[in-house]
């Protein structure tokens, strides 16, 4: 239900929702950008109410769905020694939230190639000596907008541990904050993203269906099954699709079998 | 009560040697030894300055986790390891300053006052799983291999972490009798292997590594037993360039404590990682009657 349908809530407990058009009687509170006092609608994303407020956002927003990277903002509350961090398109504003918006990091990246790499971890160590200047203190962890336990992987990779690290680094969005808080200056996010790619080149087990079944249409094996489909007509191809056998949808894995097999 | 192993980082990578021996060993004996399931670096160096905290942080943050994981104690194997953690503990239950300066510091963690115990392997040993019980457990009794005690420094310094009253120097000794071998005090015992100066004065570290096993021999020790993975490099890896610099007048075999564990438990060679102790001398124990290539109990 959106608010433009709903007759029985009251004015002042109207959702804005996501909309930088301030309907009438919804409340706005004040947030600080770069300093600078603004009145935005209370239920509006950080970077929603940074458009509402008159920002354009040229770089530092991609996805706006929470996954790109693109748009981290640092941000502290009023009365509260602490910094919080998040992603502009995925939280909601505060009164009296102090922000900027931090589209980019500077972080060096060490050049490999990942075909002629040796897949362990000293291969890693060597390319980011820098990693054992890490005191433990956390920051980069609190930093991360993702819930990323980054002391942890970096922990696994001074350990040897690649695939631990790999599968702990997973979420990351390589937003930069971690490497802006780190006492040791670590580039964390270019060092797991490294550890993600021999993971995924050298360590994760290779699928061997699909192996076999790559292999099977390289040789050629459903051509002509896919030529047949191109040949036939519209009204070929939806009694086709309509007739199809369709495993029904409670069957227990592994016991349904369609009577036709030639294409299995 | 729960005891827990802290590895270390070591361990994990240039020092599986020291590890696997001791797990295998633990396992061969039926006692109970996991692994914390999350731990850190343990700062590696006990900072002396006396407004530096922050390299504390770490440390203090593998006890948090140990006491987070219910554990009362933590095993370690390696010496550097065991003095960083024992130190930074003993500064969180004695300094109430710096305690309460780093527990605000890490408020994402609950507030730690020393409530675990650290514990290095050879007192784990002695004191939890008792060297009588080792003692009966051995299958390869070493015959009396000479072997000389080495602590090096982290063990015994300062002396309010030592793992025994520094001047005793019976623990290791005590160790090497539960598994038949005859332990060789030596004046170089407690030296430093010149570790810290590996990199800016190369030449001192070796010299310093010559004269611990010089010392070695001339007690008449035909091996040296050690626990520390860079007493290790000086004092094993280093070898070569030792003998090839005419610095020392013989090769000497070294050894991790554990791997003698191992094999004095009648573990595989595999379960002793021999093939990672370039200066170990499988031949050596085999002189002590060691089957080389057959472990005499499965690991």
């Amino acid at each position: 239900m959106s608010h433009h349908d709903s007759k029985s809530a009251s004015p002042m407990q109207v959702a804005t929702g996501d909309r930088a058009i301030l309907p009438e009687g919804a409340r706005t509170i004040p947030i600080y950008v770069m300093g600078k006092r603004y009145e935005v609608p209370e239920t509006l994303t950080i970077m929603k109410a940074m458009e509402y407020a008159g920002f354009k956002f040229l770089r530092g927003a991609g996805c706006r769905g929470g996954i790109c990277g693109a748009c981290p903002t640092v941000y502290r509350k009023e009365g509260d020694y602490k910094l919080y961090f998040g992603l502009a398109c995925q939280t909601v504003v505060e009164p009296n939230m102090y922000l900027a918006q931090i589209p980019f990091y500077p972080a060096n990246r060490a050049k490999y190639d990942i075909e002629a790499i040796s897949p362990v971890a000293e291969t890693v160590h060597a390319l980011y000596p820098e990693l054992f200047r890490c005191v433990a203190c956390n920051n980069c962890t609190k930093a991360c907008p993702m819930g990323v336990e980054v002391l942890d992987y970096i922990s696994a990779i001074k350990q040897g541990d690649l695939a631990r690290a790999a599968h702990l680094s997973f979420d990351c969005i390589q937003c930069g904050m971690c490497a802006s808080r780190c006492m040791g200056e670590l580039p964390q996010y270019h060092v797991a993203q490294l550890v993600r790619r021999i993971y995924g080149k050298y360590i994760q087990p290779r699928a061997a269906h699909l192996e076999k079944r790559v292999a099977e249409i390289e040789s050629g094996k459903y051509d002509a099954m896919l030529d047949a489909l191109q040949k036939m007509s519209h009204e070929e191809l939806e009694k086709l699709y309509k007739e199809r056998e369709r495993e029904p949808d409670m069957a227990p894995p592994g016991t349904w079998m369609p009577e036709d097999t030639q294409y299995l | 009560m729960k005891i827990s192993y802290y590895p270390g980082c070591t361990l994990k990578t240039k020092a599986r040697n020291l590890e696997d021996a001791a797990v295998a060993s633990m396992a061969a004996l039926g006692v109970d030894f996991q692994e914390l399931e999350r731990w850190n670096c343990c700062g590696a160096v006990h900072s002396l300055a006396d407004d530096d905290l922050i390299h504390h942080v770490a440390p203090v943050r593998d006890l948090v986790r140990a006491m987070d994981q219910g554990s009362d104690k933590v095993v370690t194997l390696c010496s550097m390891c065991y003095n960083t953690l024992a130190r930074a503990n003993l500064l969180m239950r004695q300094d109430e300053v710096k305690r309460k300066t780093i527990n605000d510091f890490m408020s994402e963690e609950k507030d730690y006052h020393g409530e675990v115990e650290v514990l290095h392997f050879l007192n784990f040993l002695r004191d939890h799983v008792g060297f009588d019980k080792v003692r009966e457990r051995v299958k390869v009794p070493l015959n009396g291999l000479k072997v000389a005690t080495y602590y090096g420094c982290t063990l015994v310094r300062p002396g309010n972490v030592a793992i025994e009253p520094p001047a005793d120097r019976k623990l290791m000794a005590e160790f090497l009798e539960a598994i038949w071998a005859s332990p060789v005090d030596f004046a170089d015992a407690t030296t430093c292997c010149g570790s810290y100066q590996v990199l800016a004065n190369p030449d001192a570290a070796l010299d310093v590594a010559a004269r611990i096993l010089e010392s070695a021999t001339r007690a008449g020790a035909e091996a040296v037993v050690l626990s520390c993975p860079l007493c290790e490099y000086s004092l094993a890896r280093k070898q070569d360039e030792l003998l090839q610099k005419n610095k020392i007048s013989k090769d000497v075999p070294v050894f991790y404590f554990t791997q003698l564990l191992a094999a004095a438990l009648g573990l595989g060679s595999e379960a002793c990682r021999f093939d990672l102790s370039p200066r170990c001398s499988v031949e050596l124990l085999k002189s002590k009657n060691y089957p080389i290539d057959a472990a005499v109990v499965g690991v």
